[in-house]
């Protein structure tokens, strides 16, 4: 017997909402349930079941991963902390060179949390979710007094199944391969610096939050021999580089002026006396590829709509194991190292 | 980007180096020891480092970087007063980014902070200022730090709160004057600086005039400098001409900024709201005759330290800790007895090591390529 949906009729979240009887119940199926609707979540148990033979047939490797989002403030120039959560998800996934498939969604909400605004995020991460091609399958809801959250805070974990005969790991990075990135790095960490309340800077900058499964595809399509992936999330670009030195035990030294970066972050970053190399970026990834098929490679980058400017920006070097260099355009180089805490502005 | 790409041009660098080069080689065939020329901001010598400068200079000149960061030479009693306002009961306490990791002699702002103060950071008193028009129950509480670069925006936000009446405003000011600082270098027995590279954005204010007697009665030639790379190579190679011709004076390299005369408004107003101290604690280098100032008293209402208690106590640095000394040049960072060991950017020490315009912080994260041991390729190969 279906039951009859329920349905809220008050303008905010209460902690009677997360306590596990007739509101919580309204609540999942006036914002939840019609949103995410499929099969798999339907019948609204404890878990969704998935058949395997499903995920078999796409290949022979499951990727599975888990990512938190407590994004201040939860709706920015170009996003929200909605589409955020599934894309984040799914570029995760992605990065392993699979094919994403299914998430679940864990919501923590404070007490007092405007409705309209849980329907206008859920209804973000559906249009996200749809545009990705994956399906929302599981999910919780819980509620936490005033106070003990901020807001809003999303868990998204994510399934997807990896083609048989791709293995893209740090370890198989070499000397003399290309480091390649799909394009402008720092928007995102720009666009929610220039929109927190205190700061108020009027810039035009937009998050890059964007799906890059379908980017990754077309990649692995070229035929190209790519050694690995990763999305330049926290940290930045410097971050991820840093990353793949240590892993690989290789030095990188990356261009200066190579690195592509939007006119308006660069100025938000003059102003501000900080370095977009550092920000944050969420749609986003560096790869590295044999020097071979860097240009077929990204030419197939170029050639999709969340790369176009994706560029060639470093090389790996024999020397310097664990290093990052950054040729500075002047002849010299500097080393780019990863930040202890979190960049703050400079006084002068 | 405009005013900004010009000072980067990498083509315009060889050039520059060449002829410093020739002017370098001059005037060391008539000395034994390195040239020394001190930036005194702590702006240029992150730019000294970000792009690398010290490596493409002519060997023989040595940069001394100077007292200029303003976060690394407030002492620790200082901080600890901070921490004193930021921890107040509604209080919010509001900082440039930079001041939050500056370590007091228990803790940092950023650790109050997550402990329950607080403590906020701003981009302009001004937004303090807001803070306190949003809040009329608090008490915002602004850090006033700096050089006169951000004295005038203090004074001006003062006055401002005073036409408007907020009552729940202040400042703890801990505003440092440049020119006392450059003479406390200069009369250290220690230093055997050759030349300044002196601050840009300190001139825009005060103009090019109060430096005079640095070229008058020390006999050491001064060169205003703009922040970008060829800025500063400019500079650099203007101090050789000087030093190569025998002469002496102040010139001013950033004109496109620094007005001879100074901003007459931002001193007006820096006049209005302030009187010097007669004299003021700097981390590492002891404490300075009229080094400081503080709120006049038709302005105490807004004076943080008149309206709270603050502890006031002064917090000797720590005993290993060799700031003072690499402040005044007479030692670099890397000579300190504890760089890169007990003190580093994760746990630092001295203030040297907590801002990124601190001297040791800068050759911590961007000069370990000179390390002994570390042979790059030569730099350029991969330029796409």
């Amino acid at each position: 017997m279906r039951r009859e949906p329920g349905r809220l009729t008050v303008p905010t979240v209460t902690l009677a909402h997360g306590g596990g009887g007739k509101a919580m119940r309204d609540l999942i199926d006036d914002v939840f349930v019609p949103r995410f609707d499929n099969p798999l979540l339907a019948p609204l148990d404890d878990q969704a079941r998935l058949p395997l033979a499903l995920l078999a047939a796409r290949g022979d490797q499951l990727a599975f991963t888990t990512d938190s989002y407590v994004v201040d403030p939860l709706f920015f120039p170009g996003g929200d902390i909605g589409c955020l959560a599934v894309h984040g998800a799914v570029n995760d996934l992605a990065m392993s060179g699979a094919q994403p498939m299914y998430l679940s969604c864990a919501v923590i909400i404070e007490e007092g949390f405007e409705v309209a605004s849980l329907r206008r995020i859920a209804d973000s991460m559906q249009a996200a979710a749809r545009n990705c091609g994956v399906q929302v399958v599981t999910g919780d809801t819980k509620v936490v007094p005033r106070g003990a959250a901020d807001k809003l805070f999303i868990t998204t974990t994510g399934i997807g199944v990896i083609p048989a005969g791709i293995a893209l790991d740090t370890r198989s990075i070499r000397p003399g391969d290309r480091v390649l990135v799909s394009g402008p790095v720092g928007a995102h960490g720009a666009a929610i610096l220039a929109t927190r309340g205190d700061l108020a800077l009027d810039t035009p900058i937009e998050s890059d939050t964007q799906p890059l499964h379908g980017l990754v595809r077309e990649m692995l399509a070229s035929g190209g021999q790519i050694r690995c992936l990763r999305d330049a999330t926290r940290g930045g670009l410097t971050a991820v580089v840093n990353e793949f030195a240590q892993a690989a035990a290789v030095g990188i030294r990356l261009a200066e002026s190579a690195i592509p970066v939007l006119e308006p972050v660069r100025g938000v970053c003059e102003i501000l006396g900080m370095d977009p190399l550092y920000f944050a970026n969420e749609g986003v990834l560096v790869a590295v590829v044999a020097p071979q098929s860097a240009a077929i490679v990204l030419s197939a980058m170029r050639a999709h709509s969340a790369a176009a400017r994706a560029a060639d920006i470093g090389e790996v070097l024999e020397t310097l194991p664990g290093t990052v260099l950054l040729g500075t355009g002047f002849g010299s180089d500097r080393i780019l190292d990863m930040l202890v805490g979190e960049q703050l502005p400079r006084i002068c | 980007m405009k005013y900004v790409d010009e000072f980067r041009d990498s083509s315009r660098v060889g050039p520059l180096l060449r002829e410093t080069a020739g002017l370098c080689g001059r005037i060391r065939s008539q000395r034994d020891r390195p040239l020394q020329l001190m930036e005194v901001c702590g702006g240029h010598t992150h730019a000294i480092f970000r792009y690398g400068l010290e490596r493409l200079l002519p060997q023989g000149i040595e940069l001394v970087h100077g007292p200029g960061c303003p976060v690394c030479v407030l002492p620790m009693g200082r901080v600890d007063d901070c921490l004193a306002l930021a921890e107040r009961p509604g209080v919010i306490f509001t900082t440039f980014g930079d001041a939050m990791r500056v370590p007091g002699s228990k803790k940092s702002l950023l650790q109050a902070r997550a402990e329950g103060a607080d403590v906020r950071m701003v981009y302009s008193p001004l937004d303090a200022l807001n803070l306190a028009r949003q809040n009329p129950r608090s008490e915002v509480v602004f850090f006033a730090i700096g050089f006169e670069t951000t004295m005038p925006s203090t004074a001006l936000t003062v006055i401002q709160a005073a036409a408007e009446g907020i009552g729940n405003f202040s400042v703890f000011c801990n505003h440092i004057t440049i020119i006392p600082t450059i003479k406390a270098v200069l009369d250290s027995p220690e230093q055997t600086l050759d030349g300044f590279i002196g601050p840009g954005h300190v001139s825009m204010v005060i103009g090019t005039e109060p430096y005079g007697f640095i070229a008058r009665h020390y006999g050491k030639p001064v060169v205003i400098s703009g922040f970008e790379p060829l800025d500063i190579l400019q500079s650099v190679w203007m101090l050789l001409r000087q030093l190569a011709d025998g002469r002496c004076e102040v010139e001013n390299q950033y004109a496109r900024v620094v007005p001879d005369g100074g901003s007459a408004p931002a001193l007006d107003a820096v006049q209005e709201v302030f009187e010097l101290r007669e004299f003021f604690e700097w981390r590492g280098l002891g404490s300075i005759d009229h080094s400081g100032v503080r709120l006049r008293s038709d302005y105490a209402r807004y004076d943080a330290e008149k309206r709270f208690p603050v502890p006031n106590l002064r917090i000797a640095d720590p005993k290993a800790c060799q700031c003072g000394e690499v402040l005044k040049g007479a030692i670099r960072p890397r000579q300190c007895k504890v760089f890169g060991t007990r003190c580093t950017p994760e746990t630092p020490l001295g203030s040297l090591m907590v801002s990124s315009e601190g001297a040791c912080a800068a050759v911590y994260r961007y000069g370990r390529l000179d390390l002994p041991g570390r042979t790059p390729e030569p730099a350029g190969a991969t330029q796409a």
